[in-house]
């Protein structure tokens, strides 16, 4: 077994790991690091629930090798709130009712957050397409569609439901 | 195949070589047990089935020129092996001159996906399902190949001979494709048929390109190619007979399709019957077909 040191920055955190060839960004995340927020579905690339931010952009943390990571970025759903303050698509998924199991909860806010970063005023067409990626066997997508465009006419921490200590 | 539901990945060393002559070097020394990746959307996904066990993956996404995307007018697209399926689709001059290239690159599975999946390794992976490689034969892709000997050009015309085989040899690394420059007036379909509507894998995938010549009876050049319904991604030479030889009309495309029919060579298996998409085959053809027609009309 070979090991590689890598250097990475996990929700603004610096950090020194040493990792396995076959260790996956995923397992590194919950196994090594305890950021269990992102979630194990399907370990193929199909369902989305292991989303994460990577140098910006959404990736499948179980389809990244950690060793890929050494100088990245990475935010997880861990990382979504600033200041103890909730992002926007977390406060309008929560008030649009928009977790039922929760599950998917996590993949979900990270594709839309790379959505709104890219595109800050999708349509629901455009929604349901950045969300092709991330199954929801519960809530039928309308409630998690009406958020989306929600929050995307918030300003962080302009909702009702902000976080409080 | 691994009954497991999550099987974490087999063991394997990642290898980063520095430089490209170093990469071609370490696969070809270790012929067999060796294997260059970018993405990994394919490679994982087989490792973690048991399909492959390399012992070695070789890491080439950042060498040479592998990132670069670039257009130029006269000289045409060329797009890094490394290149992201996001960033070909976001590249203005393909929305511009090469769209239907983003509409079949739009159709891979998801967003995040393509933050990793790439054309090249859509390519060299060799699915016959391949959903940007229809295009890319059609506009006659011309492949850079990084092996032992140094660069050289391979023709993806000649490029596919079976399922998941292609014409590379041990050492070989694809650096990039290169789309000459689109003739004048490129109009183009691609039409995904899947169990659902967006992200599966072709059940059939129809890729239709024309554009007006003056030097054919009909006034068009117009090709199709199929995916998903023959052993390697098929373009039907008989489509652009039958289409440049006299005045194109509904009947003129019926029997086009139905040439496309005639040429497909489909299996039956998880995702559809052989009968089903020989039938799905003349319908999607008209439809592309007849759509194409449409734009170039206008």
């Amino acid at each position: 077994m070979v090991f590689h040191k890598i250097n990475l920055t996990v929700n603004d955190e610096y950090e020194e790991m040493v990792v396995p060839s076959n260790m996956t960004l995923l397992q590194m995340l919950r196994e090594k690091m305890a950021l269990t927020g992102t979630k194990n579905g399907c370990s193929a690339g199909e369902c989305g629930a292991c989303t994460v931010l990577m140098n910006g952009e959404p990736v499948n943390s179980c389809m990244v090798l950690a060793v890929e990571c050494n100088a990245a970025t990475i935010i997880t759903v861990e990382g979504l709130a600033r200041d103890k303050q909730l992002d926007p698509v977390q406060e309008a998924v929560i008030a649009a009712g928009g977790v039922q199991c929760g599950f998917c909860t996590p993949g979900i806010l990270m594709s839309s957050r790379a959505l709104l970063n890219r595109n800050p005023d999708p349509d629901e067409k455009e929604i349901a397409e950045a969300l092709v990626g991330n199954l929801c066997r519960c809530t039928g997508y309308a409630r998690i569609i009406r958020a989306i465009k929600e929050a995307a006419r918030m300003k962080p921490g302009t909702s009702a439901l902000s976080a409080t200590d | 195949m691994s009954l497991d539901a999550h099987p974490g990945l087999p063991e394997f060393e990642y290898v980063k070589p520095e430089t490209l002559a170093e990469a071609s070097q370490f696969l070809a020394a270790h012929r067999g047990e060796a294997r260059p990746f970018v993405g990994g959307t394919d490679v994982f996904v087989r490792m973690r089935d048991g399909v492959w066990s390399d012992r070695y993956l070789v890491d080439i996404k950042c060498l040479g020129d592998l990132n670069k995307i670039a257009f130029e007018p006269l000289r045409g697209l060329v797009i890094g092996a490394a290149v992201n399926m996001n960033r070909v689709i976001a590249f203005q001059a393909v929305r511009e001159k090469y769209s239907v290239l983003a509409e079949a690159a739009e159709s891979c599975a998801s967003y995040q996906l393509r933050t990793r999946a790439t054309i090249v390794g859509n390519i060299c992976n060799a699915s016959p399902a391949g959903d940007t490689i229809g295009v890319c034969l059609l506009l006659d892709g011309i492949l850079d190949v990084h092996g032992t000997d140094g660069m050289r050009e391979e023709p993806l015309g000649s490029f596919f001979l079976g399922p998941g085989k292609t014409s590379l040899r041990p050492g070989d690394i694809v650096t990039s494709i290169r789309l000459p420059a689109p003739p004048k007036g490129l109009a183009g379909r691609y039409i995904k048929h899947g169990r659902n509507k967006i992200s599966d894998l072709a059940i059939v995938g129809v890729t239709v390109v024309g554009c007006p010549r003056i030097d054919q009876a009909s006034g068009y050049r117009i090709r199709l190619a199929l995916a998903s319904v023959a052993p390697v991604p098929l373009v039907v030479d008989e489509v652009e007979a039958i289409l440049s030889s006299k005045k194109i009309d509904a009947k003129g495309i019926a029997e086009a399709a139905q040439a496309a029919m005639s040429a497909c060579d489909p299996i039956d298996d998880v995702r559809g019957s052989a009968r089903y998409r020989r039938l799905m085959v003349r319908n999607l053809s008209i439809k592309a077909l007849t759509d194409v027609w449409e734009q170039l009309r206008k």
